[in-house]
This record gives C-alpha cells, structure tokens and sequence, in this order.
C-alpha cells in the first residue's frame, strides 16, 4: 500500500492511508459531535459536500491559505510558496472523513455521486500539478504512483509531455463525450498517448470519482452521532430537491430513450451522445427545454445553466440549427440501441409506437416485377450472438 | 447447392482434411475458445456452406481438433477471438476473459473499378451467370433475364489489382499497428482469407482485455473516422501556420500531410490559400480536404469484425466454402500469391462439370474459362472453385 505524508494525505484523502487519520490521533467520531474544538471540522465537512451538490468542486483549506491547488509538497517547496500549517492540512483530512459520514448518514445516493465527483475533480487538480512539478521529483513520482496504484496506468514523462499505453489510455477515455478525447484526435506513437499533465490526469476523472464512490459505499454505516442531526437532514433536504421526483413522458418511449432516462435517474453519467438523443428525441416529441431539463438534474455532472444552454442549442434557440433525432442505426453504432422486437420496422426513435397507416389496396403488380422487400428486420439487440466472418 | 455438388465438396474437402490435419496450427488458448463449424448441405443458408452452423462446441486438444475435421469434413470452421471460462455455455454464461485484436480486409469494401469486370452474378431461378458490374446493390436484384425474384448472388473471381490493393491496406494496417500503436511485429499474423481478403491476428496481451467501446475507438483511429480539423492544425479562429502537420511527421499527422498536400510546395501553397480565406471559409475548406484525404489514408478495415469481442472468425489452415481454397499464413505479404499459394485442394483427379462463366480467371497458373454454360473437364482444384462460386455443376450420369 502507498504510504502518503501529511500533505499528501490532506491532497488525496481518499486513499487507504488516509482512512486511518482519526484513530492514528485517537479520535472517536462522537466527539465530532460533542467537542465545540471540533465543531471547526464537522462545518467544513458539510460545506464540502454542499459544494459537490451546487456542482462546485470544495475550494480546500489549502487554497484559502494561498496555496493554490497546488497544494502542499512533501518538501514543502512547491508553487506559491508558504508551509501549511498542521492545523490546515487536518482540517482537509478531517473534513473529507467526516463528510463521508454526513453522508452516510444522510442515505442519499445523489450526494455519494456528486461528491465523489467534485472530489475527483479537486485530486485531479493536484495529481496534475505534482505530476508536472520539475523541482520536487518526489511529488512527480507520488502522483504516478497513485495512478498507478489506484488505475493501473503507468505513465512516463518525456519532453514536458505524459506517455500513456495506448490501451490504458482506450480504457479510461471511452467515457468522455467530447470528440478530441477519441483516439484518432490524439498523438499517437510507439504504442503511447502523449499527453499534457492536465489531460493525462484528466483522463482518470471518471475512474477517481468511481474509485471515491466506492470507498464511500464501502464504508460502514455509523449510528447517528448527536451533533450531526441539522445538518444530515438538511443534506438529505438538498438531495432530494435535487432529485427528479418525475419525468414529464408524453406517449410511448423506445428502449433506448427508456435506457437513457434510467442512467440519468441512477445518477450515472450518460454519455453525451447518450444526451443528445434524449434531448432531440423529447424535444421532436413536443416537450419543451424546461420539462426536459429537470431529466438531467441527477447527473453526476449536471450544472443547471450548462444543461439549459445545451437544451436550447439542441432546440435552435441559440443558433440556425435545430437539431434532429439520431437513426437507429446512428444509436447502433453509438451503443445506444437496446433494441426490442417493438422496434421492428422503425428507423428512428421518433417511429416507436406508430402503427403504420392502413394501405391502399395493392394494385396488381406489372407482369415479371419482384414483389416489394418486406420490412427491414429489426436491428439486432446490444448483446449480439457472435456474428461469423465468411471473407 | 445441389446435393451432388455438396456431396463432391465435401469429399474433396474430407481428403484434404484427412491428409493436411495435422499440419493445421492448434489456436492458442485453444479449450478456452468457443468453435463452430458448418458443412454442405446443411441447411440452405444461400452460401455454399449452407446457412446452419454448429456452435457452442469446446475443443479440448489437437486430437480432439483433428477429428472434428476428419469425422465431419466442415465446409468452414471458425473459432471465437474470445477466451471463455466456459465456451460451450450460452453467451451471457460464457464468461469472457479477453478477446485477440482481429482484422479484416475485403476487397469487396475498396471499391475498385476493376470489379465491374470480374464480380458475376448468378441466377437462383434461372441459373444465368452474368457480369454485375461492381459489388453494389446486395444480393436481392431482379434477374435481367427471367426476372426471377429468388434472387441473385455475387461471386467475384480473381483479379491481381484486388490482391494488390488489399495487400496494399494490409501493409498500411501493419504500419500503424506497429509504429503507432506499438504492437510488435511478431505478434502480427497476416493470413489470406481463403477467398478475396487479408485477416490479421494480433496476440498483444495489452489490447487482450479492452472491451467493445474502446476497440470501436481504436478501429475510428485506423480508420480515421472521427477526426477533426484542429487535430490537424485548423482551428475556426486565428490559425496558426505551425499547427499543420509535416510531411515527415509520424503517425497519422505525417501520413494526414502526404494525403492531403502530396509535396513541401503544394503544402505551403495549400496552406497560405487557407489561411488567407476569409474566416469560416478556411476552416470549411479544410474540411472537404480533409473528407479526401480520410478517404485516401485511412485503412480500409471491416469494422464490425475488430469491434465485435464474440466473434467467431474463420479458423487458420481451414477450407473457405467460398473458394475451397484455405486460409493461409503470410509469411511475405507481398510475394504471397493467393491464388496458387492458397490453392490446396487435390488437382490430381479430373472431373467433369458443366460450367457458366463468363470471365476468364488463373488459378494455379493455369487460365480457365470463360466457359458459356458448356461442359469441362477440371482438376479438382478449380472444379471445386467453381462450384464454391456457383459458376460449375458436376456433370450428371
């Protein structure tokens, strides 16, 4: 197990190391709740999870005592100089363990999501300015170590610039949405990704954040500590204004539509092809932008304004362009069709559930003419049998 | 297929079988793998093959292998690129542990103009063969001749241009695996297809794991798809001239520059018209340059096949129901010959068919045809060709 100092616990609380802080100072979480000396940390604790939940990322103890993100450095000589005091880096550490607690506690599943978010976010930050860090080599070195500790990616440094294996780079990038995360938008040589510090540290947003979910979830739900009671109700106020109570359905949806809207209410990230459809498709279906925009409130990304931004750009608003539903074979190659046998025939989300119009009575087809093709067959489900190669 | 052509074919292929099964490589890994096979006459499927496949089959050994060739003389055998902890379990049981990086080049999906001469189509109903004209349209046109609605079904023959220009994105598909994405090159097994393309196997552990996503984005890298102009140095406001690539570049940004400039001057020129146009404009005309250019350099690969981790992909040293020729190991991609190295059938024996083709096509170094719905007498080889190919029946009585 990677062993941290001081700062770096107070940088990466997360880790393993870190978890042991308050029994290493004799602390019971009790007392937290009792001792007014304390009372210090339990507030803070509950700004930093207010902050993940208005989609901030917690601006840390550090950087109000001028430190920027940078944070402190093992040796105490990083960027924008000064020590911390002991004070500051236990208050970091302090606050992250006993907001893991609120948010037991609170039992909301909605600020387990955000707040592994916004404290990825913060690492990401630090894991960036270590690993770019060319005086202390120690923090350079502790940031690839955690990732590749923690995600298994081995970094190397060559000219300023961040090598990562190709596939290690493929498996964390599949999450990102914008297209100069694909690969083809990406230097590629000799089997590495070359990478500024800020994108290769980027590239593990979304693993840090399933990594801090997870110790969250794996943590041990406490008994309530007299003290806590205000503020674990008014988290779990905040988390459940923030929760879409309903969802604003106007006729039948296609499994792909009903897919998306299920990833969004798991407060999991649906990806923004995955957005997109939602969007176009609810909007075609006569919904305006405001019934739509409350659907992505439990994103783990979502920011009220952005969403609303995207929803009118997607509805013309805000440029010439309106724009349409993706086929069914556009979602196939998205990953985003979950076809059922109700989807025969159509090829687009917007033709689920229509029945087809009466025909005509067929006139007697021309001597020697082929009979129309029947209907395309329904496009294939997500987990296909395996398909043969006859070349 | 009429069941004495089947029943010829599936003589021919046993013999082969019978005396080549073990010179067939055992696959790696090769109980953990899932194996199907077909045979002729099984079912009519529209191929020669037939259309069932027996699947879901676990082949523990060599010796277990080899008399499933011999005991069934298989029209075709494939086996999965994935590793399962139980192969013959259904899919959702099977537990995937990894799947090898597979790729397939067709010279059906380059769209040569030397097609129009050598793709055929043949008539269910009245069993005319005639040239199509190309690979477009599908199966299911309306013969000129009878207007049978059964259908019509493509068979393309040999043609030198179509071996060269695959061997041709074979070559570039080993270069950007190798110099790019870094797998060595020993890794790599390029194999002819047995009919008209190239597949390669890659055994590079690191791609083992990934899973459907990112093997989709690791072919739009091959391919191309996907890319931006500012990847390629044009930016909508203020570009700036030291962002395009060079000739000389590597990776895709240098074979990007020689696709799209062709030459140092013709890039400099390029670039100052583009910059100079009025704003917008350059960027939109950098990106009906750069429609070409993907066009030109990115590698024709079948992405389905390298993004599916199920598939099953036609086994190395077996038969190819589409030709009776085998998929063969390349050892010198450029000195392979398919149509005489891949041609392993026995040729010994003549046999009397009735042939309709009306090409001209070599195999083994010998010309055959064309041939206007008259009787021959072939070497085994190329009667099974034809037969394969629809374009032959063994004469009756």
């Amino acid at each position: 197990m990677l062993i941290l100092g001081k700062d770096e616990k107070a940088k990466y609380p997360f880790m393993p190391d870190a978890g042991r802080y308050l029994q290493e100072y004799g602390f019971e979480l009790p007392q937290f709740g009792s001792d007014p000396a304390l009372r210090m940390f339990v507030d803070r604790a509950f700004e930093r999870v207010m902050a993940s939940t208005r989609g901030e990322v917690y601006r840390s103890a550090a950087a109000a005592a001028g430190n920027d993100h940078g944070g402190s450095g093992s040796s105490n000589r990083r960027r924008g100089g000064g020590v911390l005091q002991d004070v500051t880096l236990d208050m970091e550490i302090f606050s992250f363990l006993i907001a893991i607690v609120l948010i037991k506690l609170a039992n909301r599943r909605t600020l387990v999501q955000r707040f592994a978010l916004s404290e990825a976010r913060r690492a990401e930050a630090y894991l960036a300015d270590d690993l770019s860090d060319r005086r202390d080599r120690s923090r350079a070195d502790m940031a690839r170590r955690i990732l590749h500790d923690i995600f298994g990616i081995d970094v190397e440094e060559r000219d300023y610039s961040y090598l990562i294996p190709v596939a290690d780079y493929l498996k964390h990038s599949a999450v990102f949405y914008e297209r100069e995360w694909k690969l083809v938008n990406r230097r590629v040589e000799g089997g590495y990704v070359i990478l500024k510090p800020e994108k290769a540290v980027r590239l593990v947003r979304h693993a840090l954040a399933i990594y801090i979910r997870s110790r969250i979830e794996d943590s041990p739900l406490p008994d309530m500590i007299q003290g806590f009671e205000g503020m674990v109700s008014e988290l779990a106020a905040e988390a459940d204004r923030l929760t879409p109570r309903y969802v604003v359905a106007k006729g039948v949806h296609p499994p792909c539509i009903k897919h998306a809207m299920g990833v969004l209410e798991k407060g999991e990230n649906l990806p923004h092809s995955g957005r997109f459809m939602l969007g176009t498709f609810l909007l075609a279906r006569g919904q305006s932008v405001e019934e739509i925009a409350p659907l992505f409130k439990n994103a783990p990304d979502y920011n009220e304004r952005i969403t609303m931004y995207q929803l009118n750009h997607l509805a013309g608003k805000t440029g010439r362009t309106a724009y349409s539903c993706p086929s069914c074979n556009k979602l196939r190659t998205q990953d985003l069709c979950f076809a059922t046998e109700e989807c025969s025939g159509i090829n687009s989300p917007l033709q689920f559930g229509r029945r087809p119009a009466a025909a005509p009575p067929a006139a007697a087809p021309p001597a020697g003419s082929a009979p129309k093709p029947a209907a395309p067959p329904p496009p294939p489900p997500p987990e296909r049998p395996p398909s043969r190669e006859g070349g | 297929m009429d069941e004495r052509d089947a029943r010829f074919l599936e003589s021919i292929f046993r013999r082969y079988y019978y005396d080549h099964a073990s010179e067939i490589p055992v696959p790696d890994s090769i109980a953990r793998r899932e194996f199907g096979y077909q045979k002729f006459g099984m079912s009519d499927g529209g191929g020669p093959g037939g259309g069932g496949m027996i699947r879901h089959l676990q082949i523990l050994d060599a010796g277990q292998m080899r008399v499933l060739f011999v005991r069934n003389a298989p029209s075709d055998v494939y086996y999965s690129n994935a590793y399962y902890s139980f192969p013959t379990m259904d899919m959702a049981e099977k537990d995937w542990q990894g799947a090898d990086l597979i790729f397939d080049i067709d010279a059906k999906d380059l769209a040569l103009p030397c097609r129009e001469k050598h793709v055929l189509e043949a008539c269910t109903d009245c069993c005319r063969v005639a040239v199509s004209g190309g690979d477009g349209g599908g199966d299911n046109h309306t013969c000129g001749a009878c207007g049978g609605a059964s259908g019509l079904r493509r068979r393309s023959l040999p043609c030198e241009k179509c071996v060269d220009a695959s061997k041709e994105q074979v070559r570039l598909l080993r270069e950007v695996l190798c110099d790019d994405l870094g797998v060595p090159p020993e890794e790599i097994t390029v194999y002819f297809s047995g009919n008209e393309g190239f597949h390669l196997h890659v055994l590079h552990g690191a791609f083992r794991d990934m899973d459907a996503r990112a093997r989709t984005d690791l072919v739009d890298y091959i391919t191309l798809r996907g890319l931006i102009p500012e990847t390629m140095g044009m930016r909508k406001g203020n570009p700036d001239k030291g962002g395009f690539p060079d000739l000389d570049e590597a990776g895709w940004r240098g074979r990007f520059a020689r696709a799209a400039f062709g030459s140092k001057t013709r890039r400099a020129k390029t670039i100052t018209e583009l910059l100079s146009a009025p704003a917008g404009e350059g960027y939109a005309r950098f990106q009906d340059m750069m429609k070409g250019a993907v066009s030109k350099a990115g590698v024709r690969i079948d992405p389905h096949v390298t993004m599916d981790v199920h598939r099953v992909f036609r086994m190395p040293g077996t038969l190819n129901s589409k030709s009776g020729m085998v998929k063969a190991p390349c050892a010198d991609v450029a000195e392979f010959d398919p149509y005489v190295d891949a041609v392993v059938l026995d040729g010994t024996e003549r046999v009397e068919v009735v042939a309709d083709c009306p090409v001209r096509f070599r195999l083994n170094g010998m010309n055959i045809g064309p041939y206007r719905n008259e009787e021959a007498e072939l070497p085994g080889y190329a009667a099974a060709y034809m037969m394969c190919k629809g374009l032959a029946k063994k004469k009756t009585g």
